[in-house]
């Protein structure tokens, strides 16, 4: 053998070993990120009491759909999840029209202040939400919303980094193509609707699931506000009911699962869009 | 709140069908959140007709002007009679010498105990004064292991310090709750006492939401005694398997030098005066009072009714487990009825916690405690000073 | 007839298309966020509710009283605890998932990527209660596994010492996803032929990232930083879910405090003042934030 190729050859061996250890660390680490949930799912199907064996099992002895079937008839667990549901896509479809044309205004449309207004708006980005919940409240109290829907979906409708996201993409649209348009005599939402909302159609999917997933988990503010449980969205009806069934275990991972699952397959089925949008936004930042 | 919430609705339809024309509508909410939620509601002008109030919040919804008085509706009423109530409890209603609640039910504290742990330390009846009681667990304690406590006092829970204090005789806030009375001898002592139990190994120092599961550590024996409220008699009765079911008891409180006191809770149905239903309200408010009512309403929740004709009945007169609560409401305190108590409560304990754990000494602790609570009284000195309370 | 908008007809074009988000966020955010000073500098509370005429002007009064008070400390420490080992924990581990993912010698990348982001998508009242069963120190999991290399059980929620560490792993759990995604992409836009050249010169691997990946990446390194750990000021539901703020307050952060004071107990003004020093520490971070990316460039 030459001496080249047992260079190559251990270089090679290097090479596995390496590979081993990457796929070894990889391995674990997924292990670990998805231990908790898969261990939230055993335990739901538990029957009470098995989740707090010594030494704990990783497996339900004998599974059981109780603990689903207890949220549903004696907790009401569907009326918290329409809540959400209906919470989150009022939230998502509004918020994505409110945004996206503000968005686009503030990328093509040419009016006086814009980029002073735009810099005025950007510093709200740094205000962090929970500076004006305490106000907000008080003003929502005034125009009688507070324990309603729509104290809850109202405040989230228009967002700042909603605005951002459509604006950054939005500038990519070439400024000729909306002139023709202008030419030939299209108002400005026909060329909205027809030009630039196709145009954006990526940023849009990407900004309404990471509305959807926001809004589904959001907890401090309908928290706040909501204080009649039949209004309860998921996250706070979970908290609460965490609060009295502290003993019941296996019913609460059961309530857990419940609550994850809506948000888990927006995300598996639309990850394409949502990852793609917080890489490519990243990348400027 | 809770059970009472879906319960309730079963007791609807024989009142609507008393009073056709009137329509009731229920909504719940559990008890970990009620208070807020409660207050929340108020503040956003939610507020239904008639509130259940757990009834040591009921002076924070006189204060807010929220509540109608209702001693001329009680006068002239013949469901709601005031002399067959036990006294302590309704004069947790009573703010500035007018009734803003009437009792719904009853709740205060005793012990759970497991009997056979008892006799096997050879105490055959629960001890009546502090020291035959710590006697009791120390001797229970030497028959255990060290991860066993004969106890259970969670660190995050007013009540207990609470309870101790009254029963030292502490009025707990003095001048006419404008200051905290908690550094003064009576609650020192108490506290002193308090800090003892877990010092001393009786009792573990684990706040209230790491306890996972309190009926299986109590039929394993890791605990021995439990000081709870009604409804775990319903809950021990239905998660300790039936070899269990004739181990354990319960029994009213020792107190410092013989039978204690204890905490007069429970429920209150109160009447808001914006309610533009006050009529039809005090009507269903009235029903729920009826004695027999109040009968059913035990029997589906286990919540003890607040009418003493009712326990008249065998359901609760030959109940071994009632007993204990029938005799501790005869010896029932309220709590000082300021607003700001939710909040004083929570520092007691956020101060005993302190204590215990070895941050403060007591002295330190009860110091801090009493200038918290004068600043938290503050401004009520104010408006009393301004004399816009005493005029009520 | 074809030709071009006249300015005017702009203006009122835009205007249509920015009036609802706007108005929104101007009576929503903007307005309220004005107000919280206002709020800071009253009395205003469950009083106040009942009649406004019970509330006073205390000037600076909610400030002074904050600053003495022992709680408000605690939670400025917690919350900087949690933001400055969470923080630096959370971009470690991002990034080293991120170099996982872009070696070349790895395959099935989207898949453990996808693995990996799950956490971050999870609803984190959900993950919370199952992480508070987790840390149980008799039945939990963690203890479980230390048992098994010897280390006594630990009471992670229940002992002041351990209370926070155990929020911050859950929290890094939960978090790394993101970050890691915004790692891969800067990873990615570094050119090849800086690492060949690199190898080439003899570099082994450990030369090449302190030489090499680290300072190309340093930009996006500052901006995560400093946005996960504004972030991370914001702590709210872990303690609110999993510990009350307990024990001992040593989980209880700024945003758990004004919560408390100003929805619970409702002294809104005292805890307007909360909000306000929340708001001056995060402005701190940003301007620091830009500064250091002034610098790099």
């Amino acid at each position: 053998m030459s001496s080249r190729e047992s260079v190559m050859d251990s270089a090679r061996q290097r090479e596995r070993m390496t590979r081993v250890l990457l796929y070894a660390l990889l391995v674990i680490g997924a292990v670990l990120a998805l231990l908790p949930m898969v261990w939230m799912v055993s335990a739901s199907l538990m029957p009470s009491g098995e989740a707090s064996s010594v030494p704990p099992h990783f497996f339900p002895s004998s599974p059981t759909l109780e603990h689903y079937t207890n949220l549903f008839t004696r907790l009401n667990l569907g009326r918290y999840f329409l809540n959400s549901a209906f919470v989150a896509v009022v939230v998502t479809s509004a918020s994505l029209i409110i945004n996206a044309m503000a968005g686009y205004a503030f990328a093509k449309l040419r009016f006086r202040g814009r980029d002073r207004l735009f810099r005025v708006l950007s510093t709200g980005l740094v205000l962090p939400v929970q500076v004006a919940m305490l106000p907000l409240f008080l003003l929502l109290k005034n125009m009688g919303l507070i324990n309603t829907y729509w104290g809850v979906i109202i405040p989230g409708l228009a967002s700042i980094f909603g605005i951002f996201l459509v604006r950054q993409y939005a500038l990519s649209i070439p400024d000729e193509m909306l002139d023709a348009a202008r030419v030939d005599g299209a108002s400005e939402l026909r060329i909205f609707w027809s030009i630039v909302v196709p145009g954006i159609m990526p940023i849009l999917a990407t900004l309404s699931i990471w509305t959807f997933l926001a809004t589904w988990n959001d907890f401090m503010w309908p928290l706040i506000v909501l204080s009649d449980a039949s209004r309860y969205t998921l996250p706070v009806a979970l908290a609460n009911l965490s609060g009295e069934h502290v003993q019941d275990i296996e019913l609460m991972m059961a309530g857990s699962v419940l609550t994850i699952i809506p948000v888990m397959l927006v995300f598996l089925f639309l990850q394409r869009y949502y990852i793609q949008g917080v890489m490519a936004g990243s990348v400027k930042g | 709140m809770g059970r009472e919430g879906e319960i309730v609705t079963e007791l609807i339809p024989a009142f609507e069908k008393e009073h056709p024309g009137i329509k009731v509508e229920v909504q719940q909410i559990p008890w970990s959140a009620a208070h807020e939620k409660l207050l929340t509601a108020f503040v956003g002008d939610a507020t239904p007709d008639i509130a259940m109030l757990g009834n040591t919040w009921v002076p924070e919804f006189v204060a807010l002007d929220a509540l109608e008085p209702l001693d001329s509706l009680v006068a002239r009423s013949t469901d709601v009679v005031r002399s067959d109530y036990f006294p302590g409890i309704w004069s947790t209603n009573v703010v500035d010498g007018a009734t803003y609640g009437i009792p719904w039910y009853v709740d205060t504290q005793v012990i759970f105990y497991r009997s056979d742990l008892l006799a096997k330390a050879g105490y055959s009846q629960m001890p009546s004064t502090w020291a035959d009681w710590r006697q009791a667990m120390q001797k229970i304690k030497s028959q255990m292991s060290a991860t066993q406590y004969p106890l259970l006092i969670p660190i995050t829970e007013w009540r207990p310090p609470v309870i101790l204090g009254v029963q030292a005789g502490s009025p707990l806030l003095r001048d006419d709750g404008r200051r905290g009375a908690f550094h003064e001898p009576q609650f020192r002592a108490a506290f002193d006492f308090y800090a003892s139990l877990y010092r001393d190994g009786l009792a573990p120092a684990f706040s209230a939401s790491e306890i996972s599961n309190l009926y299986q550590e109590f039929e394993r024996g890791n605990i021995a005694m439990y000081i709870s409220g009604p409804w775990q008699i319903g809950e021990f009765t239905n998660r300790l398997p039936k070899e269990m079911q004739d181990k354990w008891m319960t029994a009213p409180l020792p107190g410092m030098n013989g039978p204690g006191v204890s905490l007069a809770g429970g429920a209150s149905l109160s009447l808001y005066r914006r309610s533009a239903h006050k009529r039809e309200a005090w009507l269903l408010m009235e029903y729920l009072s009826r004695p027999d009512v109040q009968l059913r309403f035990y029997k589906l929740t286990g919540d003890l009714p607040a009418r003493r004709e009712a326990w008249r009945d065998t359901s609760l007169a030959n109940n071994r487990y009632t007993r204990a609560f029938r005799e501790q409401l005869d010896r029932v305190v309220p709590t000082p009825k300021v607003p700001e108590w939710e909040q004083i409560a929570t520092k007691v304990f956020e101060y005993g916690e302190k204590a215990i754990r070895g941050r403060m000494t007591v002295e330190q602790a009860l110091a801090a405690l009493d200038r918290d609570v004068d600043a938290l009284l503050e401004k009520r000195r104010w408006l009393m000073s301004r004399r816009k309370l005493a005029n009520r | 007839m074809a030709r071009l908008r006249i300015p005017s007809e702009a203006n009122t074009a835009a205007w249509f298309f920015l009036a609802p988000a706007l108005l929104l966020i101007g009576v929503f955010f903007f307005l309220p966020v004005a107000a919280s000073l206002l709020l800071s500098v009253t009395d205003f509370d469950l009083y106040g509710i009942a009649d406004p005429g019970n509330t006073r002007f205390v000037g600076l009064q909610n400030y002074s009283k904050l600053l003495q008070t022992p709680d408000f400390w605690t939670a400025l420490r917690n919350t900087f605890y949690f933001a400055f080992v969470g923080g630096p924990l959370t971009i470690a581990v991002a990034l080293g998932a991120a170099l996982l993912l872009s070696s070349k010698l790895v395959r099935f990348k989207g898949l453990f990527r996808t693995i990996y982001f799950t956490p971050f998508v999870t609803t984190l009242v959900a993950v919370a209660i199952v992480w508070r069963y987790l840390y149980h120190t008799r039945y939990g999991l963690f203890n479980y596994a230390l048992s098994y290399v010897g280390i006594g059980p630990i009471d992670w929620l229940g002992d002041p010492q351990w209370a926070m560490p155990a929020i911050i792993l859950m929290a890094v759990w939960k978090s790394f996803g993101y970050n890691m995604l915004i790692f891969i992409a800067g990873l990615q836009s570094i050119p090849e032929e800086l690492y060949d050249a690199a190898e080439i010169d003899g570099a082994g691997p450990i030369r090449r990232f302190f030489s090499i990946t680290l300072p190309m990446l340093m930009p996006t390194l500052v901006f995560v930083s400093v946005v996960t750990m504004i972030g991370y000021f914001q702590l709210f539901a872990e303690p609110y879910v999993m510990t009350q703020g307990g024990p001992l307050r040593s989980t209880t952060s700024v945003v758990l405090l004004m919560y408390e004071e100003g929805f619970r107990w409702w002294r809104m003004g005292y805890a307007a003042a909360i909000a306000f020093v929340l708001f001056v520490v995060i402005l701190i971070a940003t301007l620091l934030q830009f500064r250091l990316q002034k610098e790099r460039a």
